[in-house]
């Protein structure tokens, strides 16, 4: 069969079941596009390229499928670079298609042309430059495959425009065999017993379990194994959902903003089951009072996590899933009969940090923003994909907003990137058309990426935006109160748009609340209406994300409210 | 802890941009490369790449793994505390003037080198050996002038059991 290289990639997408691609258009992608819009492939057009990676991102998460994006070479590929970084470091699937000049420009200097694929090198699972019409089929085929297979990322292939319309004969791939790439999904079976051993003799043990729970579905076998070894489970701002928020047995997010029931009891526990977390910097504080105590059982699919930031007693390089589903398997019901009274005085313990210091705020004259995320958590029934762009916004959202199920808190963790949640709350929306969808974000972060506020207006996607609006950039303006006695150099914004009026101007629903009697008369508005909503809460000023761990103290040593 | 030298032999996919992947691996990770060598193997879809490289134990562990990580890589082996044999090669252009030319041919003599190229004013002579034999005749030659050097890194492979 003859086809053109664009007819084969969209052909590909399809053959993937690729229903829906972000993307914007250009020159070198013309040929692609012309195919794509005879076919039944939804294009959400959004405004900016980093939008379009947020956004497949986004839609990513909240469909456990592979995000797609499209767009042209030169400038339309470098601005994809910060989305595809964050999904790089939160291990998300999403595969970036990038138009690139005709083969025989390539290296140029010309129009609109850059070395996209060197650009990405560091920052993508994988990535390829189409040099034949020949390989595309088989290369998206392996793009998706790597994309979505052992520890998730993106994948970006660059395709020059000869390439898109090169006439060639057509071969359906076959299935992907890779010599080189083999991820181990099943745990080996000698440490599992080892970690059994362990189970058994803990008498203070505690999960830890991070955005591997997620990505590899594993939150059903997470819960059978904390209730039926009653251990109590932290999690990171990765895993949040992966473990019921409402649950007894949930001791809060972990690290700088973490409770400080959940620090204190990584500070004293015997034995820590940590599963698909990276060890991150911003979760274990000062690297060697971390979990000083504890035996460190570290499961995940990724042998490079393991090992790389804390030593541990057992590793396991498995697929969460599979690996907890196994170890519980492993755990016999009789072991465990009276592990309820057995767990009580370190239950008891957890209870008395809880009591000393739980995560609190008052409410006076001027609205507070935990209380608008507490407000918003008990409209939407904790049933809302919320979104979060970063800073303050982000840590108040995984605190006060008690994640219940996976794949509902969708945030740029490791790469902390501000702009991404409106365009990942139209991914979202996009993949769940019938949730609630609510960007929780600052009035700093929003304006990073507004002008996706057209792209959720012109495919009528939703979306819900809280602004905390707190006329700073209040992150870095906590931390030079703090850390800088109160030098709050740059971080004062004294300048914003009229977010109603904004709001207003791109045709969406503007809302504003300044006063706390207002805060849920606002939500309720715009949480019920059909259209987009951006909604501006104006903060105090000075609010602090509390409990913090000062960088490079160790986790127990909290700065408290 | 220790910075210990190891070899670590490397079989990739021959494709355009693969040592690029190590390369950058190494510069954006921070670790360092002493010596580097590719080419091809019999397969020719394969290519051998052995590098050099300092470092702590688990530093060295963590490379290893970021290599097998990169989708391009299919095998490493680190040679260190294993039997292995290893290799450079050197071309050295010495300068030979008449009262050298007796004493630089006696090193090449003892050193089993070979002068590949002989002019008026030098020789350039061809050495492999190990990095000892080749500091030792860099030593010996340098009083009498080097005028020029290039030189391989290390390549290496297991020995088989005997």
């Amino acid at each position: 069969m003859k086809l053109t290289g664009a007819q084969i990639l969209i052909k590909s997408l399809k053959d993937e079941n690729v229903d829906t691609i972000f993307g914007y258009p250009g020159g070198a992608v013309i040929d692609i596009y012309d195919e794509l819009d005879k076919e039944d492939i939804k294009h959400i057009l959004v405004r900016h390229e980093q939008g379009a990676v947020h956004a497949a991102d986004g839609y990513s998460r909240a469909s456990n499928k592979v995000g797609v994006c499209l767009v042209t070479s030169g400038p339309g590929a470098t601005n994809t670079v910060t989305g595809i970084a964050s999904a790089y470091m939160d291990s998300i699937p999403i595969v970036v298609i990038t138009g690139q000049v005709p083969s025989n420009l390539i290296g140029n200097d010309a129009f609109q042309e850059v070395d996209i694929v060197g650009i990405t090198r560091p920052c993508t699972k994988h990535n390829y430059l189409i040099k034949h019409a020949e390989d595309l089929a088989k290369t998206i085929k392996e793009a998706f495959y790597i994309a979505s297979s052992g520890r998730p990322g993106p994948v970006l292939i660059d395709i020059p425009k000869d390439v898109s319309n090169a006439v060639v004969n057509y071969k359906a791939p076959e299935k992907v065999k890779m010599r080189s790439y083999n991820p181990t999904y099943s745990p080996n079976m000698k440490q599992l017993k080892r970690v059994v051993t362990l189970i058994k003799n803990a008498k203070k043990p505690v999960i830890f379990a991070g955005g591997g729970v997620i990505l590899s579905g594993a939150s059903k076998e997470l819960t059978e194994l904390a209730i039926k070894t009653q251990t109590p489970v932290t999690g990171s701002l990765m895993g949040l959902g992966g473990f019921p928020g409402t649950d007894p047995l949930w001791l809060g997010m972990l690290g700088m903003h973490g409770t400080y029931r959940a620090n204190m009891s990584i500070g004293e526990c015997d034995l820590l089951i940590a599963t698909g977390v990276r060890f991150d910097d911003r979760v274990t504080g000062k690297i060697d009072s971390f979990a000083p105590q504890a035996k460190i059982v570290h499961i995940d699919i990724d042998p490079t996590s393991i090992y790389k930031n804390v030593s541990v007693a057992v590793p396991v390089v498995g697929d969460c899933k599979i690996t907890l589903a196994a170890l519980n398997n492993l755990l016999e019901e009789k072991d465990f009969k009276d592990v309820k009274s057995k767990r009580q005085k370190w239950l008891d313990k957890i209870q008395e940090w809880q009591e000393t210091s739980p995560l609190a705020y008052t409410q006076k004259d001027i609205i507070k923003p935990q209380f608008v995320i507490e407000k918003l958590y008990e409209l939407t029934k904790g049933n809302a994909i919320i979104t979060t762009e970063v800073g303050q916004n982000q840590m108040w959202a995984a605190q006060y907003y008690h994640f219940n199920k996976p794949n509902h808190f969708i945030t740029s963790g490791g790469l902390g990137c501000m702009g991404f949640g409106l365009p990942a709350a139209i991914g979202a929306q996009t993949a769940c058309p019938d949730q609630t969808v609510v960007d929780i974000a600052g009035d700093g972060s929003i304006q990073m990426n507004i002008q996706e506020l057209a792209t959720a207006m012109q495919f009528c996607l939703p979306v819900k935006v809280v602004i905390l609006n707190n006329g700073y950039l209040g992150m870095v303006r906590q931390w030079q109160e703090l850390f800088y006695e109160k030098r709050y150099a740059c971080t004062n914004m004294e300048h914003a748009p009229d977010f109603v009026k904004l709001a207003e101007a791109y045709g969406a629903m503007g809302l504003r609340a300044t006063k706390p009697e207002e805060v849920e008369e606002v939500l309720l508005k715009g949480l019920s209406s059909k259209t987009t909503v951006v909604m501006d809460f104006v903060v105090e000023r000075e609010e602090s994300v509390y409990p913090m761990v000062p960088a490079g103290a160790p986790i127990t040593e909290m700065l408290l409210v | 802890m220790k910075e210990d030298k190891h070899v670590l032999s490397i079989l990739v996919d021959n494709q355009p941009g693969v040592l690029s992947r190590i390369s950058g691996l190494f510069s954006g990770r921070g670790y360092n490369i002493e010596s580097l060598c590719v080419a091809e193997t019999t397969d020719p879809l394969v290519s051998r790449v052995t590098i050099v490289t300092k470092a702590e134990l688990p530093i060295i562990e963590q490379i290893e793994k970021q290599l097998n990580k990169l989708i391009n890589v299919i095998k490493v082996n680190d040679f260190t505390d294993k039997k292995y044999v290893a290799r450079e090669m050197a071309l050295i252009k010495v300068q030979a003037k008449q009262e050298d030319r007796a004493d630089i041919l006696r090193i090449v003599d003892i050193f089993r080198c070979k002068v590949i190229d002989v002019s008026q004013e030098h020789y350039t002579l061809e050495v492999t050996g190990n990095e000892e034999k080749m500091s030792a005749i860099l030593n010996l030659l340098k009083p009498i002038g080097i005028k020029e050097i290039a030189r391989t890194g290390v390549i290496a492979l297991f020995r088989e059991p005997k």
